[in-house]
This record gives structure tokens, sequence and C-alpha cells, in this order.
């Protein structure tokens, strides 16, 4: 018998005295077993995958409603809810079917009407919803399980928007939830998935509950990320926030949680120590870190001051800052575009490659003008990855002579001010720091940052012709050969005019206890497939 | 006393109306959109737009304030921002936590410091006493996480005698509840046990010197009951102060400690609503703090005419 039990033991008899005989109630070994204690990357604030977009949502979202289609590991779309589609010749109309014996959690089929009524509220707030709906023609329930799109070009991407696993993902809800006006957040959560929300042990900030869903009708495929048969191993999964890593270590260690979907770098060393725990990385599309320089002030409204900055910038000095000396995390990235995924390039990279040469970015930065104004350089501290990207720029814009404005601030002012336009002596700015998660850098179709449409674009508003020209070639592009052509010729159009200076590309780990199994490198946090023993 | 207890809780209301003013115009002149956190990041200006029309937040300062004043006095806090749920059942899902937070560290303090304070002041110079001020300046020193971090490692890793993290509601049995509630207690009480054991030192010292101690001594009364009945009733009226003071101590310590022990807490919904500008929860939070402050300067006052008859209102 250990001191625990003992003190267990007294304190228990002390505190039956004190609360008239409640106790815990008893969990049997085998509940235990079927109950996932997961930590997420972020705090559940909210539920709604359509009008909040941060990861977590979709992260969640994605065991409570099913899609039409699912990416699967390979970036292809697969059918999930559909059964079939057909495409006319001309490629304007699409007409689906739903698989037989859909149900929602509140045991009411999955009908057209319902699909059409998410598609409707999904394309009124997903980049490539909104292209599809510059298109639309009409979209129709033809019967209880068929429902039209029809349109009036040709959209090639139709099956790839609706099986994307970028935020916001089309994810199919009742009707009467769906037609819930898109800025507005829903209250009802009763989903299409393979798991229910439990909205009753919802504490946003602290825990989110998700149960089986009895009902739900897995496909006979393997799954494979959101595609295939979503079999789920599990009754019960806790999603418990914990804003502390250090917390989140230390509980992974005792057996207090199962599953921690990201721990930070530095301690991934002491967990990878512990024989009761597994570390592997977790998204193999990994992140690409960046900071975007606004084009629409000077020093960076010329091309070769933001030139002048890539020519100098070292790769590896961000990477280190951001995931420490474990090489194996990290990469350079000249260009763009997600490593390991089909459309990779590094054609126009060479200004990324080879020795750092100060002596010409200087000389480039003399001639775009630039005669020591203060540049603003908006750096939030209370993100690990933002404030590693922010020291080393600011270290070097000095090294390259640069009046550095260093403005320390936190991640909900950096995402209001990145979006004023007004000079930045006015309340603007002239760069900031981020990252993109990889699965959106695949392609030009979730890419928002790539965009360089000007005032259309993401914060900093670049304007290169020759980029959008290529993003446009890519979506219009008939085959694999066609868009690798497209997407080489967007990356050097893209480098060539500096839309935003990549600073390389990393992976982060996850960490689980040995007897928690089939956990998948991915994206996102698969459940399906994940067990735990005793 | 009734009419006084009356009075003052009177007297609250216009110290509420400042507060919340102040606290309403902070928000307001504050950098930071929640629409643009809610858009999230690859949302263009004119969602964020519509997200902020949706919200309100594009109407003007005093329409907005007017609005919440009106809310308030039909007693809606309103509703978060983010999570859509009335700001007074987020609050109401994290009043237990902190508030078990505080009670044990409030008992914890009192059966600790006050004693140690006790015996410092009757071995007054010798080691013992220059231990416990030891101690005590060591308490003042250490950050509430660093304190936190330890006692996770040795209790928790170490010695696996109690849980790293969480919390257990007191309905599913009381060594649940104490077990997680413990180091968090200890790590939290650190700075106010050695506030309050300096000043009870402090208090005590004084009492000690007086005609009636010295006239206690000489009818032969034993040491515990000079110490306990006599000096300690008699230096009370400073200790209560700052164990009310203390509380204050408290609110701000329990933001840290219940990130560091994963207590889902108020001071977490303090810290996330103010990350994300969710502006009602701020708003409810802050109001709901300096009432309970304004209420424990009251109580404190009540317990004055406790411990000294002298006093009265």
């Amino acid at each position: 018998m250990d001191r625990r039990t003992v003190l267990k033991g007294l304190a228990g008899a002390g505190g039956l005295a004190l609360t008239g005989g409640l106790s815990a109630p008893a969990i049997a070994q085998g509940a235990a077993a079927r109950t996932l204690r997961f930590v997420p990357q972020a705090n559940l604030a909210n539920f709604d995958p359509i009008w909040g977009t941060q990861y977590v949502v979709r992260n969640a979202a994605a065991m409570v409603w099913d899609t039409l289609y699912g990416i699967d590991s390979s970036l292809q779309p697969q059918r999930q809810m559909v059964e079939s589609e057909e495409v006319t010749d001309d490629g304007t109309t699409w007409t689906f079917k739903l698989r037989p014996a859909l149900k929602f959690h509140d045991g009411e089929p999955v009908l057209s009407k319902d699909v059409v009524a998410s598609l409707t509220r999904w394309s009124a707030r997903d980049p490539m919803g909104l292209m599809i709906k510059a298109l639309q023609q009409e979209l129709t329930a033809v019967d209880d399980r068929t429902f039209k799109w029809v349109l009036k070009q040709p959209f090639p991407k139709m099956l790839y928007a609706l099986a994307k696993n970028n935020s916001p993902c089309c994810f199919i809800m009742p009707e009467r939830i769906a037609q819930t006006d898109p800025f507005k957040q829903i209250t009802d959560y009763v989903g299409s998935g393979p798991m229910k929300f439990a909205k009753g042990e919802w504490v946003p900030g602290a825990k989110a509950v998700f149960e089986k869903f009895a009902d739900y009708q897995p496909r006979q495929e393997k799954a494979s990320w959101l595609a295939g048969g979503k079999q789920m191993l599990l009754d019960r999964i806790e999603w418990i926030v914990m804003p502390d890593p250090a917390t989140a270590a230390a509980a992974l260690q005792n057996g207090e949680v199962d599953w921690w979907e990201n721990p930070i770098a530095d301690l991934v060393p002491v967990l990878k120590k512990n024989k009761n725990i597994s570390v592997d990385i977790g998204d193999p599309l990994g992140n690409i870190g960046s900071f975007r320089m606004n084009h629409l002030f000077p020093p960076f409204n010329d091309v070769r001051a933001r030139r002048a900055v890539l020519m100098a910038l070292s790769q590896e000095d961000y990477m280190r800052a951001i995931v420490g000396d474990d090489t194996a995390l990290w990469k350079p990235l000249p260009g763009f575009f997600t490593p390991n995924t089909p459309l990779y390039s590094e054609v126009g990279g060479e200004i990324l490659k080879g020795k750092r040469d100060f002596d010409a970015a200087k000389k480039l930065l003399a001639e775009s003008g630039y005669s020591g104004q203060p540049v603003t350089c908006l750096v939030a501290q209370d993100q690990p990855i933002t404030k590693a990207q922010g020291d080393v720029t600011a270290d070097l814009l000095k090294k390259l002579g640069m009046n550095v404005d260093f403005v320390a601030t936190d991640w909900g002012t950096v995402g209001s001010r990145r979006a004023q336009k007004t000079p930045p002596g006015q309340g603007g700015w002239n760069m900031f720091h981020t990252w993109h998660a990889g699965a959106d850098c695949i392609n030009p179709a979730p890419y928002t940052a790539i965009r360089a449409n000007g005032d259309k674009a993401w914060f900093g508003w670049p304007n290169s012709p020759g980029t959008e020209k290529e993003v446009t070639s890519w979506f219009e592009a008939k085959n694999l050969d066609e868009e690798k052509a497209a997407i080489g010729r967007l990356n050097k159009a893209a480098l060539d005019d500096v839309v935003y200076v990549p600073t390389g590309f990393f992976l982060s780990y996850t960490a689980w206890r040995k007897n928690v199994s089939g956990i998948t490198k991915a994206p996102l946090p698969f459940f399906w497939g994940v067990s735990k023993s005793a | 006393m009734l009419s006084y207890i009356l009075r003052r809780i009177v007297a609250t209301l216009p110290v509420m109306a400042i507060v919340a003013l102040f606290v309403f115009s902070l928000l307001y002149i504050a950098p930071g959109d929640p629409a643009v956190v809610i858009a999230g990041d690859q949302a263009s200006p004119e969602d964020v737009e519509r997200i902020r029309q949706s919200l309100g937040l594009d109407r003007p300062f005093l329409v907005q304030f007017g609005s919440w004043v009106w809310r308030i006095l039909h007693g809606d806090l309103g509703t978060s921002i983010f999570t859509n749920l009335p700001v007074s059942a987020m609050i109401g899902q994290r009043l237990g936590p902190t508030l078990s937070l505080m009670v044990v560290t409030l008992l914890l303090t009192i059966v600790v410091a006050v004693p140690l304070g006790v015996v410092a002041a009757w071995k007054a110079g010798s080691l013992i006493d220059r231990v416990i001020m030891g101690f005590a300046v060591f308490g003042f020193s250490l950050p509430v996480f660093v304190v936190g971090y330890m006692l996770a490692y040795i209790f928790a890793l170490e010695l696996e005698w109690l849980p790293v993290q969480g919390y257990t509601p007191l309905a599913q049995g009381f060594w649940p509840w104490l077990e997680n509630l413990i180091l968090p207690a200890i790590a939290l009480g650190c700075v106010y046990i050695a506030l309050v054991a300096r000043i009870t030192r402090a208090a005590m010292l004084e009492v000690l010197q007086q005609d009636y101690i010295r006239t206690a001594k000489a009818k032969g009364l034993g040491q515990g009951g000079i110490l306990f009945i006599h000096a300690l009733k008699n230096a009370a009226v400073p200790i209560v102060t700052v164990i009310g003071i203390g509380i204050a101590l408290l609110i701000g310590g329990a933001v840290v400690t219940e990130s560091v022990f994963a207590i889902p807490g108020l001071g977490r919904l303090t810290i996330d609503a103010i990350l994300r500008r969710d502006y009602p929860v701020i708003q409810g939070i802050v109001l709901l703090f300096s009432f309970v402050y304004v209420l424990v300067n009251l109580m404190i006052d009540v317990v004055y005419t406790l411990v000294d008859p002298r006093i009265r209102y």
C-alpha cells in the first residue's frame, strides 16, 4: 500500500462524513479503456465549423459531421456520404446520389434537402465554395437521395472542394441547422458523423466530450484520413484543454491523459525518455513559417526592398529558432508549396538557396530608396512560433541596416492591426509573422496566402499579375502534368515579386501513451481506428 | 449593524457602476478585434466586417454601452461572442473550481500561517523565528508557477501521490475533490501564508509587550492560554485585515494557478476571454470580481466588531 492509497483512505473516511456519503462513481475498467482523454492543440471555444474556421473547431467537427467526399492520404478526393456522381460532358452539371440509410444523430435520415442547405451555407464562407457559388446556376434536391448542382461554367476541382480538409470543410448538417445565417453561430450540434457532441458536458476552455453514434454507417473501405470507413473503437472521447504545455507533458507522463496532439519541441526529449509514451511526427504535411510585408507602403512597396530581405535571410536561423536543433523536424523551403506533395516546386527558388549575400542585399536595399525610416514589425509574443520568427527577423533587418520598430504584442492585436491599410505610423504596419498549415499549401485552392490580387489579397495586399495568372492556370489544368507546370511558373512569379516570405518548412510531434493504438499521421487528429487497452 | 450592512451594500452600486464604465471603456479602446479572431486567418476583410456587424460591434460606443447596461439592469450579463453561451452560465460553470481553490487555500493559510506567526513572535530572535521568517521570505520570493511546477514534479510525477492537473466536483466525492486541490492550494497559498505569518508575528510582538500580558504571566497562566486566548485575540484586527486583502491576491494568483494545474476556473476563463477579446465575458467577470471584493471588505468590517468589542458602526 503506497502513501497515496493511505491518504485516499483517510480522506475518504473524512469525506464521507462531510458529504453525506457522496462518492465518485465507479468506472469499470472496460469503460475506462473505451474512453480516450485527448489534449487538443487549442481550446474549443465555439463549435460551428462554418462560422468559426479555427483548426481546432474543424478537428472536432470532423468527428461530429460527415462530408460528401473525403480527402485521403494520397490527397485524392474519395466518396464518403455520396454513393455516386455524374457530370455532364460539358462539365457544368453535377448530379450526386447519397448512400442509403445515412442518419443524423437525432435519428432523422440524411436527405438531399439537408445537403443542399449545408452546401449553401458552406459556399457562402469557403473560398472554393465562393468560386463555385459565383458559377452557380442552380442547386436543387432532385429527390430524397439525389441533388444537382448546375454551373454556368465547368469547375474541374469540384470533388476536391467537397472533400478538402481545409477549413471550412463541407460538413453536412440537418437542414434546420444549415439554414442558419453563415455569419451567425449555430446552437444545435446534431451531426452526421461517427461521434455525437455531448453539449451538456461542454465547458468551453476546459473540456469537450464526444460519444459514439451507434447508428453511424461507416463505408466498407479502409479508413484513410477523411475518407473510408470511419470505424469508432472508442465509446467516449474527452478533449481536455491544457493551456500550459508543461502541465500537459506531466499529465501524459502520469497517465492522466492518453494523447497530446502537439507537444512543444522543448518537452519532446522528456517525453521520449518515458517508456510508456510514444512520440512521432503528427502531421506529415507540417507547417510553413512565414512573414508578410506590406506591399502598400515604403519600404516594401518596392520589390527591390522585398528581394533584399529575401537575399539575406537564412531559413535555418528561423527553423532552429522555432523547433530547436532537431534537424529531422525542418527543412529549407525555396518555394511556397508543401514538400513531399505532388505539386511541390523549387522553380525560381535560387534566391533562398546558398550562401547569404548581405553586401548585395544592402546594395539592392539602397537602390530601392530606403533611407532609414522605421519598419514596423508586429510580433505576437503569446505564440511561440511568431515570437521566434520575430526575433530572427528583427536581427536580420538590423544587420541589413534597417531601423526596426519592434512591436511586441499579442496575437489578438496582430490579428486586428494587420487588417489596417493605414500607413505604418498611423496604426498600420510593415510586416507581421505567421505560419501556414502544410495542408493548406498543397495547391492554390485553399492557399489564401499565395493569392496576389491586390486589394482582394490576404494581408499585405500583394499585387502580382504573374502569380494570379498561374493560379488561374492551375484551376483550369486538366491533368497533373499541367498542374505541375502551372505551379512551377506560379512559384517563380511569387518569389520574383515576393508575395510573402517563406521562412522554412517544419514538422511537429504528437505524443501518446503506449496503450493507445491506431494513431495515424495526418493533418488533423483522426479518432476512427484508434483504440485503447486497459 | 443591519442598517450599516444595508448602507454598505447600497454604496457598492456606484462603485460597480464606475467599474462597469471603466471596464467597458477600456475594452472599447483596447487594440484587438473579436471579429478578426472569429473569422479566422483566411477570412477576407468583408467577412470580418459582416461578423462585426452581426455582433453589433460596429455600433457607436454609447449605443453599445447603453444596451449592455440595460441588459445588466435586467440581470443579463450577455452572451459570449465566441461560445454563444450566456455569460452567467459560463461563470456558473467556472465558479465551483475557483471557489473550491480559494476556500482550500484560505483554510490552509489560516491553519498554517497564524500558528507560525504566533510561534515566531513567541520565540522572537531565536532560530525558530529565523527559520519561520526565512520561509516567509522564500514564500514571498517564489512565483506561483515555479512553486506549482516544483510541487507537480515532486508529488505527482516522482512520488505519484497526487494528480498533476484537473478538477473533480465535490459531488463526486470528497477525496477526488480534495486531491486535485492540494497542490494548487499549496502553490497559491505560499505567498499568502508568508504574508499572514509575517503580519501575525508583527501584531503579536506588539501585543506581547502590553501590560495585560505581563499580568497574565504574573497570574500564572499557561503559555498557550496567553498566546492564543489573550494575545492572539488582541492582535486579530490586522490579521483579519490582511486575510481580507489577501483574497484579492488569491483572485490574481488563481489565474496563474488554474493555468498551471489545468483547473477550469474563473482565472482561466478570464485569460481566455482577454486573449480572444470576448468582451461580454471579460465585463461579466470583472463585475463579479469587483462585487466579491466589495463584499469581502464588508465582511471584514463586520468581523472587526466580533474580534474587537470597541469597534461599533
